[in-house]
């Protein structure tokens, strides 16, 4: 019969702490969640109805619902991904399916590296600098979704590359091989096969950008305006504008509806992320090879 | 010594096959990134013939059948020199490659289902080259799922996902997909590496019945595949041509070098 060593032991108690310790730790990082969403729960939650979602505010902002905000927050994201999907989803398709490897594919590698790594107020300045100012945009809708439109076109494009190249590379060499174009190809094979998983990357990537505040604060976004967009060349209200200009601009304002706006914030992109979700792990289970 | 192997592979024609060169190689050297897979490869396919290649893993087989149709413009790093002639021209003058790959149907050591029907997948490459009534496509899918013994196998599941057929049925789809391009050509890659041998050789029955139609270039490390099926038969060693002659002489001993005779025995490979 064998019997335990020492060393046997000792491995055994070693490897219970090591696997107790990596538990805590990760236990650790959804502790910032839950308090983030325990405390806006608790907070702003009664401040949470019909009458808040669906009126203005009043009374120099310190009273009355958020529609206008609202409202304008899916104006901006809308066609940020609108401006955004078409260019990032042909320019991954490039650079999965087409280019060369060679200097200039790498140096374009590294400009989508170094875009995403731009922080969001440079981007702002860019912004005013090209969108409002140069193609005479004026602070507007357009002016603004634009702005964040370049800000998330590396998600975008990271995003769809993953996608594409989770097709099996036997998939395009069996299609060549039977005297199919490369776009042929990426029609028949490779985009059937990974738009779902394209769509679903976009917009958990994108929903981020409805709670960015300093590339819209320049170029499109509202202080106080009671009243919806008519066009993409209005200015509007947005959530994460307002947020910022209630909690720190705006005095005489009751605690809980800076709560309130947050937690509709952080609502809308917990849902879109959890259809996003849920979308690939239904296509997860439908996987076709 | 690309003369003297001319004039060898000459004599064994006489003997074999009197019909017309279907793809003349010259000089044929193959490499990747400056590393040469293929040297210097002389040979010619005869119309209508079973032409084996054999030899052991890295000896060029492969790329040999990617030169044939093209794929040297789709994998970064091939190049190719030397001339292929096929059907009496160049194909790398053809400046429409999507015609000369239709010509050329390839199968794959793995079979590859796409992810469509099993309808779909046989349905693809004539619909690429144009036709898109169903009327029209019926007849041709039926006739190539028959030409590759799998008609009976899957007439009732027309629809259902052709890549989660059984393997030695996708390689049987991937051969009707083949032969859906109608090809007068048809390379074929180590097909039986991932098939049962009940169906190899149901395939080798359908390789036979289709020679009568076209011209069909078997590459295989299985020796005795080639022994069965092979008209003549080429041996490749570490990116070199040995010697290519008829199969029935290169197995009963008739051969030029004796690297050939150990390999054919089984002494190495």
């Amino acid at each position: 019969m064998f019997e335990a060593s020492d060393l046997n032991i000792h491995n055994q108690r070693a490897e219970k702490l090591w696997r107790l310790l990596f538990l805590m730790m990760t236990l650790l990082l959804i502790l910032p969640v839950l308090i983030i969403l325990g405390v806006l729960i608790h907070k702003g939650g009664p401040m949470i109805s019909i009458d808040f979602l669906f009126t203005e505010p009043k009374d120099g902002m310190t009273a009355g619902g958020i529609f206008p905000a609202l409202v304008g927050t899916v104006w901006l994201v809308a066609v940020a991904l609108l401006a955004s999907v078409p260019v990032g989803v042909a320019a991954a398709l490039y650079l999965s399916e087409y280019a060369p490897d060679n200097w200039l594919t790498r140096a374009i590698n590294l400009a989508i590296i170094n875009l995403a790594g731009v922080p969001s107020i440079v981007h702002a300045l860019f912004g005013v600098g090209a969108f409002v100012l140069f193609f005479r945009f004026g602070t507007s809708i357009l002016a603004a979704s634009l702005t964040l439109a370049v800000m998330t076109l590396p998600v975008v494009i990271v995003a769809t590359r993953e996608s594409l190249q989770a097709v099996p590379q036997a998939f395009r060499e069996a299609c060549w091989n039977m005297g199919a174009t490369r776009w042929q190809t990426i029609r028949k094979v490779v985009l059937p096969n990974s738009v779902s998983g394209i769509l679903t990357g976009i917009i958990l990537e994108v929903s981020r950008t409805a709670g960015e505040t300093a590339p819209i604060m320049f170029t499109g976004a509202a202080f106080f305006l009671p009243f919806l967009p008519q066009s993409v060349f209005d200015q509007t209200m947005a959530m994460s504008l307002h947020l910022f200009v209630i909690s720190t601009q705006v005095p005489g304002v009751p605690e809980a509806l800076p709560f309130g706006v947050a937690l509709v914030l952080i609502t809308m992109v917990l849902v879109m992320n959890a259809v996003s979700i849920a979308f690939r792990m239904v296509l997860r289970s439908k996987k076709k090879w | 010594m690309v003369e003297a192997d001319r004039s060898s592979a000459a004599e064994t024609d006489e003997v074999v096959s009197t019909a017309p060169v279907k793809v003349d190689v010259r000089n044929l050297t193959i490499s990747y990134s400056g590393k040469t897979a293929l040297r210097d490869v002389t040979l010619d396919i005869r119309q209508n013939e079973i032409f084996g290649i054999i030899g052991p893993a890295n000896s060029g087989k492969t790329s040999f059948l990617r030169a044939l149709n093209r794929m040297d413009l789709f994998i970064p790093g091939m190049k190719v020199d030397g001339s292929i002639v096929l059907d009496g021209r160049e194909v790398r003058k053809w400046r429409n490659v999507y015609a000369l790959r239709r010509r050329i149907g390839v199968v794959f050591p793995l079979p590859v289902g796409l992810p469509m029907s099993v309808y779909d997948n046989v349905a693809l490459a004539p619909r690429l080259a144009g036709i898109k009534k169903r009327a029209r496509l019926d007849p041709i899918v039926e006739r190539c799922l028959q030409r590759a013994a799998l008609w009976d196998e899957v007439k009732d599941r027309l629809d259902s996902l052709g890549s989660l057929l059984s393997g030695g049925q996708q390689q049987r789809l991937t051969i009707a997909r083949a032969l859906s391009q109608e090809p007068d050509l048809l390379l074929l890659d180590e097909f039986s590496i991932a098939v049962d041998p009940v169906t190899t050789m149901r395939i080798e029955e359908v390789l036979k019945e289709l020679k009568q139609e076209l011209t069909i270039v078997l590459v295989t490390n299985l020796v005795q595949q080639a022994r069965r099926l092979a008209d003549r038969t080429a041996f490749f060693l570490t990116g070199e041509l040995v010697e290519v002659a008829a199969t029935s002489a290169l197995f009963s001993g008739e051969v030029n070098d004796e690297r050939t005779r150990a390999y054919v025995e089984g002494r190495f490979g």
